[in-house]
């Protein structure tokens, strides 16, 4: 059966002729030369793993030219070839398929097309357009040129915990900085502060980060009135009290950012306790005195007193709850106690911002009477503990006669 | 009459019978002193379990499904329409949908574990903390809160309500 | 007047008791065969008691384990919540726990002592062959006694431990997979495996062990204690005995005050354990989380699972763990037949052969047991 051999044989070479007699086809040559000459991290090697190129977009399509050619010559000189764009360019450049809503729904309806109007409301857009300033970001400065990946990838510059070190790439060198007379100690701050912790070292991504309270692509400080917006966002209990509390009015009328005030922006601090009260290193003294003819300096020193007492008895009921729990016993029902005074100081701590100390009342009133009844059962568990033991020793003692008495009946009855 | 003398067998003890004597009586006195004290123990042991036999206030121990204290009557007459009830280690939340359904969940917010609330006003449960909130079905819906809350089952009996664990 | 002459009231109490008995009964000449029992006196006198100390444990065990049966509920919904119940709730519940579980582990410690102390005095050899086969039958209800019950609180410790145990029943070729389906109630474990050891713990174990236990005994006081081969090579007039009655019984009675006392000592001031035998209630069971970093079995399973964990995954022709449970299986019908198979003590003579077979075997277990713990 050789005829039918042959047949297939030439079918096969028929088939695969395409494939063989043009090389060129399906190969981009900017990659394959470009590869050639490149480092390892070069532009050519690096854009195989680029969102753009995964969807199908090659190298022509952002520098133009014919990607068939692989005579540098040749490409420079054909139809439709830019180059690399102006510094200047990038924004209108990108936006050109990125603005375009009708083209982007084509490849990704989800995502937004007005980054550039938002880019040119912020500091780094209106630089760039209006002073000409080579220095500020662009696109590429954040999500890089040509290794661009999906802001919800771990591995994108644009993922939350990446974000620091691609803002702090410029914010962070002082160098670069220098004549902007900003400061460039925010990523350090934020990395040190309870965000920072959160997001980089807890893994919370919830956590907030440049771009939650500066905008992305329209990035700038928030304003000094806008800023309980910005922390009300996730602080909603925090902001809504303090907007109907005395310090509202009084901050605007000094022109003092709320929240930053008294909490900093960038190395946000576990506030604490100590905080509260007109001494030295006190927030409050920083406005008030303590002969100011106001309520303030009374409500101050009442705020301090609740705090210390609450925590005096939620710390006492803790010692004492772990007093009983290291002895033996049994103390989930206390442990669930617990928690409530812990959320009852939460909810405490939050009703500061009122900058009222008659509305803390209740809360404290609700803690001390948990803390008192914790300690109470608490107690109970340590006597149970003694309890125990003393029943021990009696019955103990009471064997121990007996076995005497028997020893002895042992020893009169003889062998 | 005739003095009685004292005959032979009615002699006062002599020294050797006297031995004889306290031996009797020393054991006489363990013998007594195992009795009282076999009586001790039997009461040290007997106590202990005469207590044990007798049930605590608490009668029934169970856990993966508990009978809430109160019944729909209270949720509804409370004022946020919710209540929370223990559920073994848990803290649970029991909530009157408008539908007029009874729904309960884990009230511990997954984000960091605050005590979240059911709010009228927005028709979604809500955590004051961070403001994270949760649709009625328990889906996390807006703020930092990564996961849903925990979902119980309700059976009503009469006028008993009884939660318990999702199928696990 | 009429003038007791035989003694105190209360002798004459004890006395029309009797006769209250005998008439009906006939048992003088029972009481008068046992009130001239005795017990032969020498140097290893001692461990004449070690097996009524065995026997006051177990009768702790039944003791407590009824009061637990009030509030114990089986299943996977509730055993768990029952028992963390008993320890918080019930008054007193924490000490009937504690000392349901201490005179667990006192009663196994105690049927091994009872147990090499009679090899190695050779009391199994004849007449008393069919003692030693019954106490190595209670021995093996025991072990399973301790196994039925450590699952029953449902915890993570217990879990795994029983997971790991039943899954090594697979290892036995044809009938392993059936096995370890009967034994946990189905593929894995589960409340299913709960019910089921619950019954064996609670139903068939102390029948089983109560009917063993009862012929054992029987045997025993049929034929007294046994005498040491030294001892019985002396002349007559130099051997020493005391009446069992009261002697050895307040003798016996005495040893378990003080085991009672050191019970209750450890029951309160131990009540989870101490060292390597702990038991804290710890975390509810949870079939779905990961096995914790360290699973041991009991410590008196600890030298057959050593050895299990030791023997290489391959030996010859067959698994490593198919090897390991037939060698040890071995080695226990062995040791339950040393009374037929060791001659020499048929013929009165002392065998340095099985005696030294027995401190093989001692040592071995004890060797398995420390580098079960200290092997991580």
């Amino acid at each position: 059966m050789r005829v039918p051999v042959k047949i297939i044989l030439c079918l096969f070479i028929w088939a695969i002729m395409p494939a063989v007699a043009r090389p060129d086809a399906g190969t981009n040559q900017c990659i394959s030369c470009h590869q050639e000459i490149e480092s390892e991290d070069g532009p050519a090697h690096v854009f195989v793993r680029d969102i753009h190129f995964q969807k199908g977009l090659g190298c022509q399509d952002c520098h133009g030219g014919n990607p068939a050619l692989d005579d540098m010559e040749a490409v420079r000189t054909s139809t439709g070839y830019r180059g690399v764009p102006d510094r200047l360019a990038i924004p209108e450049f990108c936006a050109r398929c990125h603005g375009d809503a009708g083209f982007m729904h084509e490849h990704n309806p989800s995502l937004p097309v007005d980054q550039l109007s938002k880019y040119k409301t912020s500091v780094h857009g209106m630089r760039l357009l209006q002073h000409k300033d080579r220095k500020v970001a662009t696109c590429v400065s954040c999500h890089t040129s040509h290794r661009i990946a999906d802001a919800r990838m771990p591995y994108s510059t644009t993922y939350p915990t990446n974000l620091p070190s691609t803002c702090g790439a410029c914010h962070s060198n002082q160098s670069y900085m220098a004549e902007y007379g900003i400061p460039t100690d925010q990523e350090a701050k934020y990395r040190e502060s309870v965000h920072g912790k959160a997001l980089l070292v807890k893994k919370d991504n919830s956590a907030p980060v440049c771009n939650d309270c500066h905008g992305n692509h329209g990035a700038a400080p928030p304003g000094a009135s806008s800023l309980s917006a910005v922390c009300g966002m996730c602080h909603a209990v925090e902001a809504h009290l303090y907007d109907l509390s005395p310090h509202k009015v009084a901050f605007q009328q000094q022109g003092l950012p709320m929240c930053e005030t008294c909490h900093s922006n960038h190395d946000i601090e576990k506030p604490s306790d100590s905080l509260i009260g007109l001494g030295a290193n006190q927030l409050c003294a920083n406005c008030h005195n303590p002969d100011d003819q106001n309520s303030a300096p009374r409500q101050i020193d009442s705020v301090r007193v609740y705090l210390a007492r609450i925590t005096a008895a939620a710390d006492s009921a803790v010692r004492q709850v772990r007093e009983a729990g290291v002895k033996g016993m049994m103390i989930t029902d206390e442990e669930f106690t617990l928690k409530e005074i812990d959320q009852n100081r939460i909810q405490i701590r939050s009703s500061i911002h009122a900058f009222s100390a008659d509305s803390l009342v209740p809360y404290v009133k609700d803690g001390m009477t948990k803390s008192m009844t914790v300690k109470t059962e608490a107690a109970a568990l340590i006597n149970e503990y003694y309890f125990r033991r003393w029943g021990l020793g009696i019955s103990s003692i009471i064997i121990t006669l007996l076995a005497l008495a028997l020893f002895l009946k042992i020893r009169s009855i003889g062998k | 009459m005739k003095p009685r003398t004292p005959s032979a067998n009615e002699r006062p003890a002599e020294p050797e019978y006297q031995g004889k004597q306290n031996d009797i009586s020393r054991r006489t006195f363990l013998d007594r002193f195992m009795v009282v004290g076999s009586l001790g123990l039997l009461a040290a042991v007997l106590y202990p379990v005469y207590r044990f036999l007798v049930p605590p206030k608490s009668v029934e121990a169970n856990v993966s499904q508990v009978k809430l204290p109160f019944g729909r009557k209270e949720i509804d007459a409370d004022p946020h329409k919710a209540k929370t009830f223990r559920f073994g280690k848990q803290l649970g939340i029991i909530l009157l949908a408008p539908t007029g359904e009874l729904r309960a969940f884990s009230a511990a917010c997954t984000h960091l574990d605050c005590i979240v609330q059911y709010r009228l006003d927005m028709g979604l449960l809500w955590c004051a903390c961070h403001n994270g909130r949760y649709d009625l079905t328990g889906k996390n819906i807006a703020g930092p809160p990564p996961r849903p809350l925990e979902k119980f089952v309700v059976n009503e009996e009469g006028a008993d309500i009884f939660v318990s664990k999702g199928n696990v | 007047m009429k003038v007791a002459s035989s003694g105190s009231p209360k002798k004459q109490l004890g006395n029309r008791v009797y006769d209250w008995i005998d008439g009906r009964f006939n048992i003088r000449g029972l009481t008068t065969y046992m009130s001239h029992k005795v017990v032969p006196v020498h140097g290893h006198s001692a461990f004449y008691y070690f097996g009524g100390l065995t026997l006051f444990f177990f009768l702790m065990q039944v003791a407590t384990g009824i009061l637990l049966l009030m509030y114990y509920r089986p299943g996977a919904d509730s055993a768990y919540e029952s028992v963390r119940f008993i320890i918080s709730d019930v008054s007193f519940g924490w000490l009937v726990r504690a000392l349901h579980s201490w005179s667990a582990n006192l009663m196994i410690l105690m049927a091994f002592l009872h147990m090499f102390t009679v090899y190695f005095t050779q009391a199994y050899r004849k007449p008393r062959e069919m003692t030693w086969l019954t106490g190595a039958g209670l021995l093996g209800l025991v072990l399973i006694f301790g196994f039925s019950g450590y699952l029953l609180p449902w915890n993570e410790l217990s879990f795994f431990a029983t997971r790991v145990g039943t899954g090594m029943v697979r290892s036995i070729p044809i009938l392993g997979d059936y096995l370890m389906v009967v034994l946990r109630g189905g593929e894995e474990v589960t409340g299913a495996t709960i019910g089921r050891f619950f019954g064996l713990h609670v139903a068939i174990m102390p029948a089983l062990f109560s009917m063993l236990l009862a012929v054992h005994l029987l045997f025993v006081q049929r034929q007294g204690m046994s005498e040491p081969l030294s001892w019985q090579a002396k002349e007559t007039q130099s051997k020493r005995f005391m009446n069992f009655f009261p002697n050895f019984i307040y003798r016996d009675l005495l040893l378990w005050l003080v085991a009672l006392n050191v019970l209750a000592l450890l029951a309160v001031l131990f009540p989870d354990g101490v060292g390597v035998v702990h038991w804290p209630l710890g975390d509810k069971a949870d079939p779905f989380s990961p096995p914790p970093e360290v699973i041991r079995p009991e410590w008196y399973f600890m030298f057959a699972f050593q050895t299990l964990k030791l023997i290489p995954g391959r030996v010859l022709f067959m698994e490593g763990e198919l090897f390991g449970v037939l060698v040890l299986s071995a080695g226990g019908i062995i040791w339950a037949l040393v009374p037929f198979l060791d001659r020499a003590s048929q013929h009165g003579r002392l065998s340095r052969l099985w005696v030294g077979f027995g401190v093989v075997v001692v040592t071995f277990i004890i060797v398995m047991t420390i580098l079960g713990y200290v092997i991580k």
